[in-house]
């Protein structure tokens, strides 16, 4: 059905990065008008997360408003074409707002339409919805900010790339987003920029993303060039080629393969998971939106949106399977470790990502997309949570350094609480019943005997999960309070700030009991986009009944004793844990990361680095020495033309005479022989 | 007005540039008249590109008159016209000037009379390059392209510009006495130095061979490509901003307009034959140059190492022989020609107000300088291909179709979308982001309506191709189909070499 008003989506939070863009500059102007007397004082962003130093302009605190009401309206336009869908057959939910020509060249042509399924719908929802209150949040948490009104452009603009990722119709639309939240994103860790290091966690976003980008562009142009059939990057055709075996199974692999390893960039997966947990430099609503709820499931979207394509190519799935579970224990394993309250979130949520892997990998579609949406809400909960917290401490992000918070800031301890249960995955908590679907997938997945592996990597990974959850819980809010009380008095963050989070906190909760109660329409919801490739990768098997009932009691069993033995053990006795960290052990290289990122400066960036001085060097004394040796050589040539730059027409008029006469006298002597 | 479009589109800066030249104004009605002139020049080049028929094959708005009589070459023409490949780069040239003259002022303190009319001799020049069509008058706008710039660079250069104009002159001197030599045979055995005909002739390929590696070594020392390519830095970080511009936005295009024009159509068997070699030399260009931008410390020297690196992609897409490539190389060129043109121009901003180019002197710009570290990202952005501005669209075709036809070659090539990355978002880091470390960095004087309206157009030409590059690629079609169709024969004779490693049991399209 064409639905031209779908194109309000993307368009409002344009719109609204616009404005907001627009509004900055005046601002800026109006600054620079009154600050012209006195030059600006370079106090830069002390205290917490930076807050400026410029009072904040009237007009600012619409930018806010005009932000948050546009990804608002955004959500509402959203709804209606959940309706809209929700009206049609079964296999006829789809929507498209056709939009000719973008890159229209003799064999490629590329136009703008938008499509939404149900699978784009959920996105769109999430992605609206969760944006909308995470605007609202920022409106507080962003208060008095010099650059307030920059930064809703940002958000703005990263929410409409976003929208543009999704809603695309083709695979070059898909990338614009792509890599559009991906600018957003640099744009917004390095908010902060004349901090130096947080300008640096940008620009390593910004290039480890784009190796992922270049598997993504490799991987596009196989499918378009191989395709026995038509050739096209429009989405559903590669889906249709794939399932009527136009493509070579060797080139569909090796296709999907390049395509998982923008996955893994995007959705920072082993090997190239390292820029998500230093993207904590961004503000913490930045964190919440971009770094847990949005961008990086945009790997599982494209997974997911190309699904038929991936479950007939063989051994792709194996691989995203493998990445997944890998990933989600080895990052859990690392926030059981972290000081920094964000840095436990980051890699939880590279850990949430690799069990979203893992249900894709062993082809339980729905579940994965399921969990990405229970984890938008936990996850982007616990963010804001925390960012209600550091805002509390006036900056304070480390938890050893914090302990006893609960009574002075009771709503964000209250929803944070039910935000932890569904990242632990405590029974009737939404992630519980998220993770579960994918542990069972992977249980009873098409692998034989590795089916087994899986599963226990990824139960492994939720022990994990369950521990440093309630680290998380007992270090900050339980136990002595070890901030300065002199200095810090902590409080609990205004309306604009606690609303989200008493919202999301209802959806963790809600999202699991009506999940469980909704969770077949979910899978029925999606299926026409994604049921056909889960029975290519799946078959059509049903596991026995007790099976999945035992494995959810143990699941239950996991979840409750990891959280409670998290909570217990952290609760007090912190000293002795900060003396385990910073002693070298098992725990210190845990804190480390496992010393993943010296590794890389040491074999990658470095041999890099001396790389490039190295081809300097040769360019300067090698390349361009033979030059100068040359250049020598004929210098007695070149002292005559040096005369000539005395800017005198006439002198030149003779040289050009000059060689008119060779070629003249060429021409003639040439013609006589 | 279409038969004299063309003659007027020459005529007009090479009139401009003597009456600048000889009327007794004072220097600001001078600069006046160089403006106008230049403007007019610009709106023909628009109503070039407007009425240029994208459906209609082959040169349009040609002109012919006789010239003079070469013995054993006969009747030299002034022979005009353009085809897709070459409107492109008529445009652009005829856009970029007067962005150029409007930030002269900044930096071109004295002489000013010359160096107007240098500069809009150069444009002649230029302009002529790309719409001769005979192989004299060619060779004729060649040589007088490169004049003005020597001069501009020699009087209005930095410290060092004696070095840096031998340099160049050398080099370029070497390049065209080889064209020359080349141009005399094809003339003498054809007998004719037509260029309309000569791209329709079959040639003997021997007589191609040796013509194309004259051509085309010339073509390759202007582009420049690596290993030639060590007088690009100096010659700009010698020039002022203005002349780094035209250097950089139309002077290089010369070159990969001649490869195409010269190489490809008109030596197709030549061409056939060395295509993956010149493909190599574009992929080293890509990550030779990106490794030694990286290395660079000096903000000028590191926007021409990208520029050597960009021109790597357009070598790359004109020599994979295919039409996707093909239309990917010729928009390169022109995307290339802007957004290097706005770093350039961004360089000098910088330059005016400090007199350094060194990246160690500046930092935290963003705060002090907001407005510049505005334009300065989308450059940026730009340059690195960010999809939603130019550089996407050119570096998207041209790995496409080179991934058809050279697959590891793509590949490796497709590093520089990475490597890009890497150097210009390293200087962005250097330049704008982290604390303000020097003092004077707090004070710079604010954005000038000059520098705005030179770099505002060129921003909104960057977007406006990434969003919407139907019009420039539609107009390049059938050229760059021509093109193909010109070297399939040679393609199909020189065997499995080029076709494309398509699956078994697979008929190539």
């Amino acid at each position: 059905m064409d639905a031209p008003w779908l194109w309000l989506i993307p368009l409002l939070p344009f719109a609204g990065a616009l404005l907001n863009g627009l509004l900055h500059a005046r601002v800026l102007r109006a600054r620079a008008a009154a600050g012209a007397g006195h030059p600006a004082h370079g106090a830069g962003h002390g205290g917490h997360g930076g807050h400026g130093d410029a009072a904040p302009h009237p007009l600012e605190r619409w930018a806010g408003i005009l932000g948050t009401l546009l990804v608002a309206g955004a959500f509402l336009v959203a709804v209606r074409a959940f309706f809209s869908l929700r009206g049609l057959e079964v296999h006829e939910r789809v929507l498209r707002a056709p939009l000719e020509t973008w890159i229209r060249s003799a064999e490629l042509d590329v136009g703008w339409s938008l499509v939404v399924d149900p699978l784009s719908c959920t996105l769109v929802l999430v992605i609206t919805g969760v944006g909308a209150l995470i605007h609202l949040y920022s409106t507080g948490y962003m208060h008095g900010d010099r650059g307030y009104a920059k930064y809703f452009a940002y958000l703005n603009l990263f929410v409409g790339m976003m929208l543009m990722l999704v809603l695309s119709d083709s695979l070059v639309g898909l990338f614009l987003g792509w890599e559009g939240v991906g600018l957003c994103s640099y744009l917004l860790i390095g908010f902060w920029y004349e901090d130096g290091a947080k300008s640096d966690a940008a620009r390593k976003a910004f290039i480890v993303n784009r190796i992922g980008d270049f598997g993504f562009l490799i991987g596009m142009f196989l499918l378009f060039w191989w395709n026995t059939g038509a050739p096209s990057l429009n989405l559903a055709q590669i889906n249709q080629a794939a399932a009527d075996g136009q493509f070579a199974p060797g080139v569909l692999t090796l296709a999907c393969l390049c395509l998982f390893l923008g996955c893994c960039g995007k959705s920072a997966q082993i090997p190239l998971h390292v820029w998500l947990p230093d993207a904590m430099a961004g503000p913490t609503p930045v964190s919440a939106l971009i770094h847990a709820a949005t961008m990086v499931t945009s790997g599982i979207y494209l997974v997911a949106r190309l699904s038929p394509a991936f479950a007939h190519a063989p051994g792709v799935l194996h691989v995203i399977a493998l990445v997944g579970a890998a990933t989600a224990l080895f990052s859990a394993s690392i926030a059981l470790a972290q000081r920094d309250i964000k840095k436990v979130l980051a890699y939880s949520t590279v850990s949430q990502l690799g069990y979203m892997f893992l249900g894709l990998g062993v082809g339980a579609f729905g579940a994965a997309v399921y969990h990405l949406v229970t984890h938008a809400f936990f996850k982007a909960l616990l963010f804001l949570g925390a960012g209600s917290v550091i805002h509390a401490l006036a900056g304070e992000q480390d938890m050893l350094r914090m302990g006893g918070l609960r009574k002075y800031v009771p709503v964000t301890y209250r929803s944070m609480l039910l935000g932890a249960c569904a990242l632990a995955g405590i029974p009737l908590f939404s992630g519980f019943f998220s993770k579960d679907e994918i542990l069972f997938s992977a249980a009873t997945g098409p692998y034989g005997a590795g089916n087994w592996l899986l599963w226990l990597l990824g139960s492994a990974g939720a022990l994990l999960t369950a521990v440093y959850t309630g680290r998380l819980l007992g270090l900050s809010f339980f136990g002595p309070e070890r901030f300065d009380r002199q200095r810090v008095h902590p409080h609990e963050s205004p309306r604009s700030m606690t609303i989200p989070l008493v919202v999301l906190a209802f959806l963790s909760l809600a999202g699991g009991v009506l999940g469980n109660l909704f969770l077949h329409p979910l899978e029925e919801w999606l299926h026409p986009v994604v049921g056909g490739a889960t029975v290519v990768a799946r078959g059509e098997h049903h596991a026995a009944h007790a099976l999945e009932v035992g494995l959810l009691l143990f699941a239950a069993a996991v979840a409750a004793g990891g959280t409670y033995y998290g909570w217990r053990r952290f609760r007090t006795g912190v000293e002795a844990h900060e003396r385990q960290l910073e002693q070298p052990g098992l725990l210190r290289t845990l804190a480390d990361a496992w010393h993943v990122d010296a590794l890389y400066d040491a074999l990658v960036v470095a041999p890099l680095k001396r790389l490039a001085a190295g081809a300097a060097a040769f360019d300067t004394h090698v390349i361009d020495g033979a030059v100068n040796l040359a250049g020598a050589a004929g210098r007695a040539a070149g002292g005559a033309v040096r005369r000539i730059q005395s800017g005198f027409a006439a002198h030149y008029a003779l040289w050009f005479s000059l060689g008119a006469a060779i070629l003249l006298l060429g021409l003639w002597l040439g013609a006589r022989a | 007005m279409n038969q004299a479009l063309l003659p007027l589109l020459l005529g007009l800066p090479l009139a401009g540039a003597f009456l600048v030249l000889l009327s007794p104004a004072g220097e600001r009605l001078q600069r006046w008249i160089a403006m106008a002139v230049a403007l007019a020049t610009a709106a023909l080049g628009i109503q070039l590109f407007v009425a240029f028929q994208a459906g209609q094959e082959g040169f349009q708005f040609t002109f012919q008159a006789p010239w003079f009589r070469l013995p054993g070459a006969g009747e030299v023409q002034i022979a005009l016209g353009v085809d897709g490949i070459s409107v492109l780069m008529v445009t652009l040239s005829a856009l970029l000037v007067p962005i150029v003259l409007l930030v002269s002022p900044g930096h071109i303190l004295t002489r000013t009379r010359e160096y107007l009319f240098w500069l809009l001799l150069m444009e002649a020049g230029m302009l002529g390059v790309f719409l001769a069509l005979d192989l004299v008058l060619f060779y004729v706008f060649w040589e007088l392209s490169l004049i003005p710039l020597y001069f501009i660079i020699g009087i209005w250069g930095g410290e060092n510009r004696i070095y840096a104009t031998i340099k160049f002159v050398l080099y370029t001197l070497v390049g065209s006495l080889v064209m020359l030599v080349g141009l005399i045979r094809v003339a003498l055995d054809r007998g004719t130095t037509d260029v309309a005909a000569l791209l329709r002739d079959d040639l003997d390929p021997e007589l191609q061979r040796f013509a194309f590696a004259c051509f085309a070594l010339s073509f390759l020392i202007k582009v420049p490509v690596v290993p030639f390519h060590t007088w690009l830095p100096d010659a700009h970080v010698q020039a002022p901003a203005g002349g780094s511009v035209i250097l950089a936005g139309v002077m290089l295009k010369m070159g990969t307009y001649g490869l195409l024009r010269y190489g490809v159509q008109m030596f197709p068997a030549a061409a056939v034959e060395f295509a993956p070699w010149l493909a190599v030399i574009g992929v080293v260009g890509i990550v030779y140059g990106s490794l030694v931008a990286w290395a660079q410390r000096d903000f000028k020297k590191l926007v021409a190492y990208s520029s050597v690196a960009h021109l790597g992609f357009v070598v790359l897409g004109s020599f994979a022989l295919n039409v996707t490539a093909l239309q990917g190389a010729v928009l390169q060129g022109v995307n290339h020609g802007i957004s290097t043109g706005a770093l350039f121009l961004l360089v000098g901003v910088l330059y005016d107000r400090r007199h350094t180019r060194e990246l160690a002197a500046f930092g935290g710009l963003a705060r002090t300088f907001p407005a510049y570290a505005f334009l300065l990202v989308i450059a940026t952005l730009a340059s690195v291909g960010l999809p939603g501005t130019n550089g996407f669209v050119g570096e998207l075709l041209i790995l496409l179709g080179a991934f058809r036809s050279l697959p590891w070659l793509a590949v490796l090539g497709g590093l520089g979308v990475v490597l890009g990355a890497v150097y210009m978002l390293g200087m962005c880091r250097q330049v704008l982001f982290g604390p303000v470390t020097d003092e004077r960095n707090r004070s710079l004087e604010p954005l000038k309506p000059a520098e705005w309206l030179a770099l505002a157009p060129l921003c909104a030409l960057m977007l406006w191709i990434g969003l919407y590059p139907a019009p420039l690629l539609d107009r390049t079609r059938l050229a760059c189909e021509a093109l193909v169709r010109r070297v399939q024969p040679y393609q199909a004779a020189e065997g499995a070499a080029l076709t494309p490693p398509l699956p078994p049991g697979q008929e190539p399209r």
